[in-house]
């Protein structure tokens, strides 16, 4: 046993290494990043070669995962929340073929949506999948739940959901470790057929499915992760959900009352233990992060005229993330005393760092589009998406990876011409190609613009998988050699820049411009890496 | 014995070091630590901030409650204002004087100045003065720390594993540098303390 000073996501990493897994997937996105990062310098990862790649989105990730646990070897899936909307597809069949190799996603959520464009719950998605869910409370739970969901995964042969909040994700503690587990073998899944999803098996493996569902609610009753605290003020229980337990603890420290309390971190809900609870208390307030999906689900388990407040009844915000604050009012705790923001304190959004290529692609852009008027510029999710901001102003939508492309196709088809789309390298490769595609073959006049620095820039640098191939990507799709150019976004190219633009809006068809020029902070952080590989060669010499 | 900490900055004027030779202090003292972090977005040039909590009994929530901070360690004036619902009423502030400005509409430092001299208790510290005079530019963040000094439940020994974990990678040199700009910071604030 060792004690390490982790992040949320940095705990779980560490889980599901010491249980002994053989690949981890993902796609980088705030606030899921950094369980593949840690895992990629993990030592131990090293050691074992666990598969430990970036994948070029999350349905990517998810199928490989899937692959993996079919040839019999534990695999983790990382991802951020509406990462799970893109690969939806694959997460819900696996539900529905099963696992082999024990398999656990784990799906990062951002209420309040600190760096997210909406703040879906995850334990939606894992109660519409119907597979158990773990939910930890901090980060010593979320190194436990992580070590521990590829035995409930391997004993039920189903995908195991982990759903943390960007708080626990971004948030340090000490954690003790556990012992290193072995890894699976490579072996065949026993049932051949388990993995076709033809309409007659799939049929049989839903059945199966549903069948486990009383099982997995039995897993939850049992669960060291849900219990009952025993309270002398049976007026009113608390379920408190994950990490709504700490805001909890934090509000009660110091009063004198207490509550029954019924801490739930796993589900499907434990039924049973709801029922008993509420029966021992007059009424019941849940606090949960995100959607209020277990004070909904009260309603098919206690009789009607039971109370229960909460996010939903109103007691607490129905949006945005949690908090102490949160909770202490909702139970009628008074809050200390508290200044006010002084009003001279003004907003500070983030930027586009100083001399960062997408800000020479947008004043370009601006100024070529002149003469069309605003409104036409389709946009995307990356550092580029801070163009919407004064003073550029340069972009009209932002709204999933690789719907810059297809709305511009789509506001084409309107009348809209030319439309502009503007996305990134890397979420050109996630979900643009595709799209691009659907141009070429409508001919559709679009000026598609790839703005090429070589990396995921906004999560901090990861790989990007099309880094060096952009080109032949966009002409093995069909785009027209002629209509392909290539710029360097700087400000000593700006005029030509703006003509190139200018030539290609008025092309009907699909243009597509790649500006090159390497991230600002990569390029940094790579001179930095440079420098220190020489330090340490010059000390070993 | 707690001690409640909000960092304050400007995304990429690194506060997650100073929340780093915090947290490694915290350890070497055998305190219970949790620290908040902001990643992402935020993190291109746009206010960050961090809550590090340290307590010898067990710490439940990640964030800080309204009004019950210890401290505001800030390395931007106008940042360590942003957060003054989570100062408590005997709290202490302690940033950077140098403002960062980035935004068209950044208030007139005086007045901001002013802001935080209505607190009964604040410290101002040109850090970024401070690193250049003893030539360790790099360091103003750790100046400020290091002005922080008394108002923390560590021992000189706490910071020199921290800044020794931290800078160690980079040398001794850096170490030293970055020891050097703590001492600084800390001489400061024992001169206007008194
Ligand atoms: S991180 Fe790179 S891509 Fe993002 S704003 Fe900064 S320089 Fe530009």
């Amino acid at each position: 046993m060792k004690n390490k000073l982790l992040l949320g996501d940095e705990a779980l990493a560490q889980g599901v290494l010491d249980a002994g897994i053989s690949g981890c997937y993902a796609y980088p996105g705030t606030p899921s990043t950094e369980i593949m990062e840690y895992i990629q310098n993990s030592k131990l990862a090293i050691e074992r070669n666990v598969h430990r790649s970036w994948s070029t989105n999350e349905k990517t990730a998810m199928e490989a995962a899937l692959g993996m646990s079919y040839a019999g070897k534990r695999a983790m899936v990382s991802m951020k929340h509406v990462g799970l909307n893109v690969a939806s597809d694959a997460f819900m069949n696996s539900a529905i073929t099963g696992v082999n190799g024990g398999l656990v996603v784990i799906v990062a959520d951002d209420p309040s949506m600190h760096s997210s464009q909406n703040e879906q719950d995850s334990r939606f998605y894992g109660k519409f999948a119907l597979i158990p869910i773990f939910e930890p409370s901090n980060q010593q739970e979320a190194y436990d739940m992580a070590y521990e969901a590829f035995d409930l995964s391997e004993k039920y042969q189903v995908p195991v959901m982990i759903r943390i909040t960007t708080r626990l994700a971004h948030s340090r503690s000490g954690v003790y470790t556990k012992a290193v587990r072995e890894m699976n073998q490579t072996k065949l899944p026993g049932d051949m057929r388990q993995f076709i999803l033809l309409p007659s098996i799939a049929r049989k493996r839903y059945k199966g499915l549903l069948s486990n569902q009383e099982r997995f609610i039995f897993e939850s009753e049992q669960s060291p992760y849900n219990k009952i605290t025993e309270g002398s003020n049976k007026d009113l229980g608390i379920i408190a959900c994950g990490l709504a337990n700490n805001y909890l603890n934090e509000s009660m420290k110091g009063t004198s009352q207490e509550y029954p309390i019924l801490k739930i971190s796993q589900y499907p809900v434990p039924v049973n233990m709801i029922r008993k609870f509420a029966a021992s208390c007059k009424e019941l307030l849940v606090l949960e992060e995100g959607y209020p999906i277990v004070e909904e689900s009260l309603t098919g388990l206690l009789n009607m005229d039971y109370k229960v407040s909460g996010r939903l009844e109103g007691s607490l915000p129905l949006d945005g993330e949690l908090n102490s604050d949160h909770v202490s009012r909702a139970l009628g705790i008074e809050l200390p005393a508290s200044k006010e923001i002084p009003s001279l304190v003004a907003n500070r959004p983030p930027t586009l760092c100083p001399g960062c290529g997408h800000t020479d692609v947008f004043l370009a852009l601006n100024e070529a589009l002149v003469t069309y008027g605003k409104g036409r510029v389709f946009s995307d999710i990356g550092c580029y998406t801070l163009g919407a901001l004064d003073p550029l102003n340069a972009i009209d939508t932002c709204v999933d990876m690789g719907a810059s492309v297809t709305m511009a196709v789509g506001a084409a088809d309107a009348g809209l011409i030319p439309a502009v789309a503007m996305i990134g390298d890397s979420t050109f490769t996630h979900s643009g190609m595709t799209g691009l595609l659907d141009a070429v073959v409508k001919k559709s006049p679009i000026t598609l613009i790839i703005s090429d620095n070589a990396t995921t820039a906004m999560t901090g640098g990861q790989n990007s998988a099309g880094t060096g191939s952009l080109e032949k990507i966009c002409l093995g799709l069909g785009v027209d050699r002629e209509h392909l150019i290539m710029m360097i976004p700087l400000r000593k190219n700006h005029d030509e820049n703006v003509d190139i633009m200018k030539k290609e809006l008025e092309y009907n068809g699909v243009s597509v411009i790649i500006a090159q020029r390497e991230c600002v902070q990569t390029a940094a952080r790579d001179k930095r890496i440079a420098a220190a590989l020489k330090l340490k060669k010059v000390a070993n010499t | 014995m707690k001690s409640d900490i909000l960092l304050a900055g400007v995304g990429g004027q690194g506060i997650l070091s100073i929340a780093a030779v915090i947290g490694y202090a915290a350890l070497n003292r055998n305190l219970n630590l949790k620290q908040a972090e902001v990643h992402g977005m935020s993190q291109r040039g746009g206010a960050v901030q961090s809550n590090l909590r340290i307590s010898d009994e067990e710490i439940s929530s990640d964030l800080i409650q309204s009004g019950m901070a210890d401290l505001i360690l800030s390395v931007e004036p106008m940042e360590s204002l942003r957060y003054l619902p989570m100062l408590s009423e005997n709290g202490w502030l302690v940033t950077n004087s140098k403002p960062y400005i980035n935004i068209p509409d950044y208030p007139d430092i005086d007045s901001v100045y002013d802001e935080i001299k209505k607190l009964p208790n604040h410290i101002i510290i040109d850090a970024d003065g401070i690193a250049s005079e003893i030539k360790s530019r790099k360091s103003s963040n750790i100046v400020v720390l290091g002005a922080a000094i008394p108002f923390l439940p560590f021992e000189w020994e706490d910071y020199e594993f921290g800044i020794n974990k931290l800078f160690g990678r980079k040398g001794e040199e850096i170490v030293q540098s970055n020891l050097e700009a703590l001492k600084a910071g800390m001489e400061f604030c024992k001169t206007i303390k008194e």
